[in-house]
């Protein structure tokens, strides 16, 4: 009991003298406290076995908009009668216009006096069939509005005949449900009443004040808390989801040693397609997948122009190319990059300005790329994507499927297959399937492959084997998150971002 | 992206068992199984093989590749018979220049079959077809016909005929703006002054490529026996091997196939299935693959792709598309071979990793602010011309320097100009979530000046926030970074800050930006009920002092 008495809060002390009191309302007065603190600090009794607390639900019948309006001027049938009795025979029309009810109040009023047997309908007239001592009595109806509010519970027959009479009409009532709260103090509750709980020497927080002087605190009792009960949340500070998994992709790719490349997310087509031996004429490039700009970008080196428009009409070295014209302007078409496979394109260029030994090297690309889409649950119109390309004239398929078997071990995926795939730009090319094991079939993960001749030799300068693989992102991403729905991964909601998990890999 | 579907009874009775090996090995073929149900196994085929695009195109090459019938298939072609002629006239030189034809004859068709030759061209159209722009495709009963057929060109209003569909004749302008496939298709012949007709000897006409056929010509029954085949288009490889991937595929459901005499270029006998010759190194394979492969082997895998090799040449069959290069064959083998026996291996390159300046830069920054309780965001770089301007007080004649989509299918159609739009578009859709919200974003943003610019910023916004505060963040951040910036009354200050609570930002003498109060006006439009202040500035200056 000791214990339990030195848990208590000063406001717990100070509501445990008027615990027997019937109304929480009294022991709020009594206590000087309102009623939420009160309510919480019951609560907190009850927590510590001193009371029991009783909730229990009750349904008050109360008086509605219009009810309130009905008992000040009487109900609309009321007030038909009140104009009958003077007339006794009425047209409709008349009888409306005199009551001044609404049509819908009069269609009501009607319905309720003819069934009470109170009225006659005859040719478009009313007429008054009651007596005088029906007249002079109440109904039912509105003796139970006299009476509200009544608790549901109670009603009597009568009472409950003129509820749902009631109940058919327009906001008449009002049901509304109410919590009534008692306590029952226990025999442990009883003693602690009984107790002295006023101890001085108890230390509540521990502040600055206290720590001024040892005597403050020497030989005094601390008051217990409450350890298990809820504290208010935190909110920090943190870097958006999406970026912490990008910083880890990032972090894979400088453990195997490849540097970063880093370039614009406007292209021109010449850079976006054209380089990567994609013909004007593929699917990709209509208006209908890829973001166009207004404005057009002019590849410099004419000597470079030349190969890939021979490259695209006849083919380099060996290759048959597509055969078709092939149209400089079309290629200074601006448009947002759809792949980072355009930045391994520029870097394939810029070391073709290297002696040719020197034009070797690994390297990665991590960014968003852009594709014409309306957004659902599984499309977005940006997406993040990373790209790795391997260069050095001695590698070969197999050494591209160990770095892929490494790199998608590194980012956690132990189970997986290659599969032959279709890019226009690599050849062989590979499809990287992951095994799903709740769903047991094996899920398109990324696709890779070995830099055509028409890529490289145009842009390299040399046949030398450029290895080059890529990877979505936001689907692991939501992998990862249990996201379902893309659009969570960029909606900025900052209960989210406050709540979500770290990347923890 | 292009799927067929086969009937899993089909498949079952003619290649094999449909279970987990079999599911394995159509997938290592390079046809990845989309899905399989009671009735059907449904095949993704990659552009690269429009030949795939039939259930009997497919288990030609797929029986190949689980060894059962190996290399080049042979077909036979018939001579013409009389009439076996297609005569090409000069009026289609500008519309629709080529037609390749051919006749099948002894056909037996059944429901599945009848829709296979339907899902084939439609598929053919879509893919290697581009929409019809590059192929159009008709198939006729011959028995509808009479022989030799014209292929040529004629005003619109003088082509009068019933189109499929329909149940008027209608002229080819009425077509192009009536009916449903014209309406679709209209755009393939706007501009010109004749349109194409197929027409047989009796001057009935066939068809009005690439749009619609006609209704009394049109249909392919399962008592049609023999069929006239037309492909017609802009470029004649592509018509040469579209004609051999569907005249092939009749082949393999048993029809013969019989050639035609056209006057294309000169005259010639179409179709020619003759095969294509390229020379193929092993040298080179073994190198690429990095495989130690004899030369049978070599010839056994090529085989196994449904090529005949001999002698370090190989002959392919004419209506495979996608080998324009020794390459292409190397990947066929590879296929072969089966990516699941390559050993994987990691070369030994050394080489050290290297991050890129800017985005360690951007990390510190982020470091930093996370530090002092701030949340990051990821926005999008597209944005709506209502979030861009109109929200943050700019009118639309104040808009310049900016950056438009043409064809964006959502609102986003511009191009991010500011980070502090999606800020304050941050704060204005979270206005329910606890407060105080404290959030920073760095990225690209993009303006057009003289050319095209795109530079990285960072934006930093506090709600509810005032001036002092948001300088607060601004010195703790430039103390951290150990750089030293300036701030300095603005004298054209941004049109979403309160005049006089707004600071320009120097560092280095260069203007990098700003920091400042939201104006009510601002809070408004965005429907927030908190005082906020933002900042952003250019990192570009910052990263070169690093």
């Amino acid at each position: 009991m000791d214990k339990i008495i030195q848990s208590l809060s000063p406001i717990e002390k100070k509501i445990i003298p008027y615990l027997e009191e019937k109304e929480i309302s009294r022991i709020c007065e009594k206590s000087n406290l309102d009623k939420t603190t009160v309510l919480r600090a019951l609560e907190y009794l009850q927590k510590k076995e001193i009371l029991k607390l009783n909730v229990k639900q009750k349904k008050i019948i109360d008086l509605g908009v219009n009810g309130i309006l009905y008992k000040r001027k009487e109900l609309p049938e009321r007030r038909l009668l009140n104009v009958l009795d003077s007339k006794r025979i009425l047209s409709l029309k008349d009888a409306q216009k005199e009551s001044k009810l609404s049509e819908d109040e009069f269609k009501v009023s009607i319905g309720v006096l003819k069934r009470k047997a109170l009225i006659e309908l005859k040719n478009g007239k009313i007429i008054l069939s009651a007596t005088k001592e029906e007249m002079s009595k109440k109904s039912l109806e509105e003796l139970f509005i006299e009476n509200l509010p009544i608790e549901q519970s109670e009603l009597t027959s009568e009472q409950n005949f003129a509820l749902k009479e009631l109940e058919r009409r327009k906001n008449i009532l009002e049901t509304k449900e109410i919590k009534k709260i008692s306590l029952e103090v226990t025999s442990l509750g009883k003693k602690i009443m009984n107790s002295e709980i006023e101890k001085k020497d108890m230390i509540e927080s521990l502040d600055q004040e206290i720590l001024k002087k040892d005597t403050n605190w020497k030989g005094k009792i601390f008051r217990r808390y409450d350890v298990t009960g809820n504290v208010p949340r935190l909110n920090g500070g943190k870097r958006h989801f999406v970026n912490q998994a990008l910083d880890y992709v990032r972090k894979i790719w400088l453990e195997m040693g490849f540097k970063e490349m880093e370039g614009k997310m406007i292209q021109s087509s010449f850079w976006n397609f054209d380089a990567l031996f994609t013909a004007q004429d593929h699917p990709v490039r209509e208006m209908q997948d890829t973001f166009f700009l207004n404005k057009t970008l002019e590849v410099q080196d004419k000597k470079l122009l030349k190969t890939i428009k021979e490259t695209h009409e006849k083919g380099v070295q060996g290759s048959e190319g597509w055969n078709y014209t092939w149209e400089e302007e079309e290629s200074k078409k601006s448009v947002l990059r759809t792949h980072t496979t355009c930045l391994s394109a520029h870097k394939l260029y810029e070391l073709s300005k290297l002696p040719q030994e020197k034009r070797v090297g690994k390297f990665f690309a991590l960014g968003k790329n852009f594709r014409n889409e309306t957004v659902d649950w599984s499309h977005g119109f940006e997406f993040y994507q990373t790209e790795g390309i391997v260069i050095d004239p001695e590698l070969n398929f197999r050494q591209l499927l160990g770095y892929l078997k490494q790199f998608y071990k590194q980012m956690g995926f132990e189970k997986i297959r290659f599969t032959p795939a279709y890019f226009p730009y690599t050849e062989p090319s590979v499809e990287v399937n992951v095994w799903h094991p709740e769903k047991k079939v094996w899920l398109e993960l990324g696709g890779a492959g070995i830099f055509r001749p028409e890529i490289t030799i145009p842009l390299l300068g040399v046949r030398t084997p450029v290895l080059a693989w890529g990877q979505g992102f936001d689907r692991i991403i939501m992998d990862y998150y249990k996201i379902k729905d893309l659009r969570e991964l960029y909606r900025n909601d900052l209960n989210q971002l406050r709540n979500i998990k770290h990347w923890m890999k | 992206m292009a799927n067929i579907k086969i009937p899993r009874k089909q498949f079952e009775k003619e290649i094999g068992k449909l279970d987990e090996k079999m599911q394995g090995r159509i997938a290592l073929f390079g046809t990845p199984v989309e899905s399989l149900t009671d009735s059907d196994l449904e095949l993704e085929i990659f552009p690269n093989r429009p030949d795939l695009l039939s259930y009997h195109g497919f288990k030609r090459a797929f029986l190949a590749f689980l060894g059962k019938k190996t290399g080049l298939k042979d077909y036979k072609i018939h001579k013409p018979e009389k009439n076996y002629e297609v005569k090409i006239e000069s009026s289609v030189k500008d519309v629709r220049p080529y037609t390749l034809c051919a006749i099948i004859k002894g056909l037996r068709l059944d429901d599945d079959k009848i829709k296979e030759i339907i899902d084939i061209q439609e598929k053919l159209h879509s893919t290697i077809g581009r929409k019809r722009k590059k192929v159009a495709i008709g198939i006729y009963p011959l028995d509808k016909i009479k022989l030799p057929i014209t292929y040529k060109a004629l005003e619109p209003d003088k082509i009068k005929f019933l189109p499929l569909e329909s149940t008027r004749e209608m002229s080819g302008l009425e077509i192009l703006q009536r009916h449903p496939t014209g309406k679709e298709y209209a755009h393939l012949l706007s501009g010109k002054t004749k349109f194409p007709i197929f027409i047989d000897s009796d001057k009935k006409v066939l068809s009005m490529p690439p749009i619609i056929n006609s209704e009394n010509t049109g249909r392919v029954t399962d008592k049609t026996k023999e069929i006239f085949i037309e492909c017609s288009g802009h470029d004649f490889k592509t018509l040469e091997k579209c004609l051999n991937i569907l005249v092939t595929t009749f082949a393999e459901m048993g029809g013969s196939i019989y050639s035609m005499k056209i006057n294309l270029k000169e005259l010639r006998e179409s179709p020619s299935l003759k095969a294509t010759k390229k020379k193929i190194s092993l040298k080179d394979t073994n190198k690429i693959l990095g495989l130690d492969l004899s030369e049978k082997e070599l010839r056994q895998n090529l085989e196994k792709m449904g090529h005949n090799y001999s002698k370090g040449e190989v002959e392919i069959a004419s209506w495979r598309t996608d080998i324009l290069h020794e390459i292409d064959l190397i990947e066929d083998i590879a296929i072969a071979y089966g990516y699941e026996n390559f050993n994987p291996e990691i070369p030994k390159i050394s080489t050290i990793g290297e991050e890129d300046k800017k985005e360690t830069f951007k990390r510190k920054i982020s470091e930093i602010l996370t530090g002092i309780g701030f949340l990051e965001t990821s926005n999008f770089h597209l944005i709506s011309k209502e979030d861009q301007f109109k929200n943050m007080g700019v009118n639309e004649k104040q808009i310049k320097e900016t950056l438009e989509i043409l064809n964006s299918k959502t609102e986003n159609d511009f191009l991010r100009k500011n980070l502090s739009s999606y800020i304050m578009k941050t704060f204005s859709k979270n206005s329910d979530s606890e407060y105080p919200q404290k959030i920073f974003e760095t990225g690209r943003v993009f303006e057009e000046k003289e050319e095209i610019e795109e530079s990285e910023k960072l934006a930093i916004g506090i709600a509810p926030g005032n001036f002092t505060d948001i300088k607060q963040v601004l010195e703790y951040l430039t103390k951290a970074l150990d750089i030293k910036v300036e701030v300095k009354e603005m004298e054209e200050i941004p049109s979403h800050l309160i005049d006089g609570r707004v600071g320009e930002i120097i560092f280095n003498g260069n203007k990098i930006g700003h920091l400042g109060e939201v104006h009510p006006k601002i809070l408004k439009n965005w429907k927030i009920k908190m005082p906020v202040s933002i900042l952003e500035i250019d990192l570009g200056e910052l990263f070169q002092k690093y």
